[in-house]
């Protein structure tokens, strides 16, 4: 990035927009390509990585309206294609382009619950970027229309307008509908169906709502107080939470149905079951999974010393072992807590990362070590348990595996070894079995997921799923998206009751 | 009774660093078995989640009632808490329940606070209709909690204490040494304390070929499997304590491990009680003891 500042980027986009402005907005296809792609601010590395504030500080109204102008209106749409919820983005994007941020935002409100999440966190460029013809045509993802940016500006926009409106409810129909977990399905499932009168209960283990979103995702990538404000809407609403429940223990699913009333249960529990990677060493004090490091930093405060009581490792030397976004958040955290080196091990290459582009880049303008095509064999201690080192092993790409990314072949006898006191292993997430194990006749597959239709029916009659727990560990937008859907067949259901 | 109104409904003292107090949560109080916990908070924002023993529960009342000793700053600022005062989260009821079978004798080992979590598993044990035997241990008289309660229901209590002022001055690995030797055997054994005390108590029932149950205390943070950080190793095989325990085979648990794990903490721990004025190593204390005498 080129490290302009916040102010600069503006004063250029502001030049920018006044030759558009100057010709009413109206632009050859040549012109709009020839619009310099608009950089997003963001802190100086060297500040930013050692504080929580967010990373990224947004579009500036004018540089939102400049990089808005560079879209061609397409009339086929590709980039909608690529969205799980297709977003109206060619319509919402000439809002903002035209100056009208509050159609804007209203176009987007039609479709997604949580644009100023998405916005930030999905991964743009393999969804909706992937495919925009402006990319396409300058040969560069990465200077495809910024469709996520600009998401995030007119939901951001629209907070700082005060407070939004809460959604209309239909009269109240008597009939109770109970949302097991609040992660980003659980939630869109809740608004959907409180706005059609039900009763609606969301039923959260933790002790705060909001599931992925506010446990494992980072302040400074997603500040909380975005997804308090969408509880708090949910709370406006009438929609019930309920803290320190856990479904399968606190009570059984089946009799949420049976003995507690309700006409309907959505199970949105999320991925929450960390892998290891069964090597040596690892039960060693001082190795974490990436959920227990980020769940003490980001539900438990514990980065703010001195005023949370859970603590946190203090770490120097940090191996971070996996390559997608929530090993990047590992990393990132720990060079946020106070880490003096921070190494990545991912065992294939940069290419087949699957975390977002741009986090990578931050991780590594923030002095994040990246050791590609290696992988821990084992994990050393010393007489206390307590972790000294980790031994890796060179890989080599071969040939083209079930995933068709070419597998990664460890080279022999290429063992060397790291100096660390932290291992966070962050190899993904599997479905978590509390409630495979205590709901009879609920249906999973082998890797532990829910089964379900297209429309989040499972195998046992009113109960619905969605999100992670359905998908394995996936994405924001398209828990969402499967929550849209479940929540319109629990709709369909209880009016034909 | 608003079910997530955790009020604290009765507070006792039951020795210089114990207490019991029950809490209003009608959800756990229906629901929940021997052997199970929860975890709880005392402050919304800031608080750490600590697992405790559902050591008791009222259905009809709809509480829980918990005993704790106060080691560190969670427990010491749920100490100060009174009857009326709300605790920030309660979540439960938490792991597996013990399977309680008639079996024949039993004898149940409770050391320190371990007592705690050891009576309504010793109690159910006996309502199966077992035999129950029950070795209690504390560094001393004053430490020593619920000896009146489990005598009520035990058919045969062997006091021990460090020093003698209570019982046998022994460990209680000595009675148990010694139950293990009478004909008939004890058909399974229960030991719930300090990690080290439960680690003498496989070494001590192994020769014998007598079944143990251990329940461990390892440190948790979300209580539901989720993050990995209760891990033990049993039998060569990684287990999250919080689901798939706390109960495990005690001749297959690798204690030492469990014990480095348990002390991650202990240096950051050590500085935020004594920020918050008070603190208090009982259990370690013993533990070094047992090692000790070893
Ligand atoms: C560190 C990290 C970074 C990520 N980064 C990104 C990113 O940049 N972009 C992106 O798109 N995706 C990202 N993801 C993935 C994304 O967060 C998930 O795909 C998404 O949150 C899944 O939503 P969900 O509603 O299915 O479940 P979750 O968000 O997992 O929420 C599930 C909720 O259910 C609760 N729960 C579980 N079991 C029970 C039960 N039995 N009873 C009651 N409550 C229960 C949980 O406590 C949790 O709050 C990331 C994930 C992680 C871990
Ligand atoms: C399933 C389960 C059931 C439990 N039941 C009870 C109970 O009924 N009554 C009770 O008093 N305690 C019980 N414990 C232990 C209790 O959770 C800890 O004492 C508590 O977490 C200490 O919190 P703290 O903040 O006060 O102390 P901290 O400041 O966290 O720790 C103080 C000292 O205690 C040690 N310690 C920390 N956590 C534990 C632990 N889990 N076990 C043993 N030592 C620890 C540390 O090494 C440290 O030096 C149980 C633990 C588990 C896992
Ligand atoms: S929701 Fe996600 S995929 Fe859809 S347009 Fe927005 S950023 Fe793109
Ligand atoms: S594909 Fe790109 S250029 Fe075309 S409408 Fe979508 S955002 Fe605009
Ligand atoms: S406490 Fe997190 S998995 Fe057990």
């Amino acid at each position: 990035m080129s490290g302009m500042s916040p102010e600069e980027l503006n004063e250029k986009a502001v030049k920018i927009l006044a030759d558009i402005d100057a010709k009413g907005g109206v632009l050859k296809v040549s012109e709009r390509l020839a619009i310099p792609a608009q950089e997003m601010p963001s802190q100086d590395p060297d500040t930013r990585r050692r504080n929580t504030a967010e990373v990224a500080l947004g579009y500036s109204a004018a540089q939102a309206r400049v990089e808005a102008s560079r879209c061609l209106r397409c009339k086929n749409q590709p980039c909608v294609a690529g969205c799980p919820v297709s977003l109206p983005i060619r319509d919402f994007v000439a809002a903002i382009a035209a100056n009208d941020f509050g159609q804007a935002i209203a176009l987007i409100k039609e479709k997604s619950l949580l644009p100023a999440v998405c916005g930030r966190v999905c991964p743009q460029e393999s969804q909706c970027q992937a495919s925009c013809t402006v990319g396409k045509s300058l040969k560069d993802v990465g200077k495809a229309v910024a469709i996520g940016r600009l998401e995030r500006f007119v939901a951001d926009w629209e907070r700082a307008q005060g407070q939004a409106p809460v959604p209309a409810v239909k009269p109240a129909t008597g009939k109770k509908v109970a949302v097991v977990g609040s992660g980003p399905a659980g939630l869109v499932v809740a608004a959907d169906v409180r706005r059609e009168g039900h009763d609606v209960t969301v039923l959260e283990a933790f002790h705060k709502f909001g599931g992925v979103m506010l446990y494992g995702i980072p302040e400074f990538r997603l500040p909380k107080a975005i997804v308090s404000a969408e509880v708090e809407t949910l709370r406006a609403m009438g929609v019930k939470l309920i803290p320190n429940f856990l479904v399968g223990r606190t009570r059984a699913l089946q009799d949420l149905l049976d003995k507690d009333g309700f006409d309907a249960v959505f199970v949105g529990s999320g991925a929450g079951l960390p892998h290891f990677m069964n090597i040596e060493g690892e039960n060693l004090v001082g190795v974490f999974s990436a959920n227990e490091y980020l769940t003490r930093a980001n539900l438990m405060r514990a980065y703010e010393k001195g005023r949370a009581a859970t603590p946190i490792v203090e770490a120097r030397k940090v191996a971070v072992l996996g390559g997608g976004n929530v090993a990047m958040d590992a990393a990132r955290t720990a060079l946020r807590l106070g880490a003096e080196e921070v190494y990545l091990i991912y065992r294939r290459t940069a290419a087949e990362m699957p975390a977002r582009a741009e986090e990578v880049e931050h991780a590594k303008e923030e002095g994040v070590q990246f050791h590609l095509l290696r992988n821990a064999k084992r994990i050393l201690g010393d007489e206390q348990g307590r972790v000294t080192g980790i031994e890796c092993l060179r890989y080599e790409l071969g040939e083209p595996d079930a995933s068709g990314r070419r597998a990664p072949v460890p080279i022999a006898g290429s063992e060397f070894l790291l100096p660390v006191d932290t291992v966070i292993v962050a190899i993904g997430n599997g479905s978590n079995p509390l409630i495979k194990q205590t709901t009879p006749g609920l249906e999973f597959n082998k890797r532990g997921n829910i089964i379900c239709d297209e429309n989040g029916r499972t195998s046992l009659p009113k109960v619905f799923a969605g999100g992670d727990i359905v998908l394995g560990a996936a994405t924001v937008i398209l828990a969402m998206g499967q929550g849209r859907r479940a929540a319109a067949a629990i709709n369909d259901m209880l009016s034909q009751a | 009774m608003n079910p997530t109104d955790y009020a604290i409904l009765s507070k006792r003292q039951l020795s210089e660093n114990v207490f019991m107090m029950s809490i209003n949560a009608p959800y756990i109080a229906t629901e929940r078995k021997p052997g199970q916990f929860i975890l709880l908070s005392v402050d919304e924002s800031y608080g750490e989640r600590i697992p405790l023993t559902i050591a008791d529960a009222d259905p009809v009342a709809g509480s829980i009632s918990i005993i704790f000793q106060k080691v560190g700053l969670t427990t010491t600022l749920l100490a100060g808490l009174e009857v009326g005062d709300r605790l920030a989260a309660v979540l439960g009821h938490l792991g597996q329940p013990t399977h309680i079978t008639k079996v024949g004798t039993v004898v149940c080992v409770g050391g320190g606070i371990g007592v705690a979590p050891m009576r309504p598993i010793a109690k159910g044990f006996k309502d199966a209709g077992n035999r129950l035997i029950c070795i209690l241990g504390a560094r001393n008289k004053d430490l020593l909690i619920l000896e009146d309660e489990i005598r009520a229901f035990a058919d045969e209590v062997i006091i021990c204490t460090d020093d003698g002022s209570a019982g046998r001055k022994a460990l209680v690995t000595a009675p148990l040494k010694e139950l293990c030797e009478r004909t008939p055997r004890p058909d399974l054994s229960v030991a719930i304390g300090p990690p080290v005390m439960m680690k003498f108590c496989a070494e001590t029932v192994r020769p014998y070929g007598v079944p143990l149950i251990v329940s461990l205390n390892t440190i948790m943070v979300d209580g539901t499997g989720m993050c990995g950080g209760c891990r033990v190793t049993v039998g060569g095989e990684t287990k999250f304590v919080c689901v798939d325990g706390p109960e495990f085979d005690g001749l297959k648990v690798d204690f030492d491990g469990m014990i480095k794990r348990l002390q991650a903490y202990r240096s950051q721990e050590q500085r935020m009680a004594a920020e918050s004025g008070e603190h208090q190593c009982r259990m370690r204390a013993q533990a070094e003891l047992l090692e000790k005498k070893k």
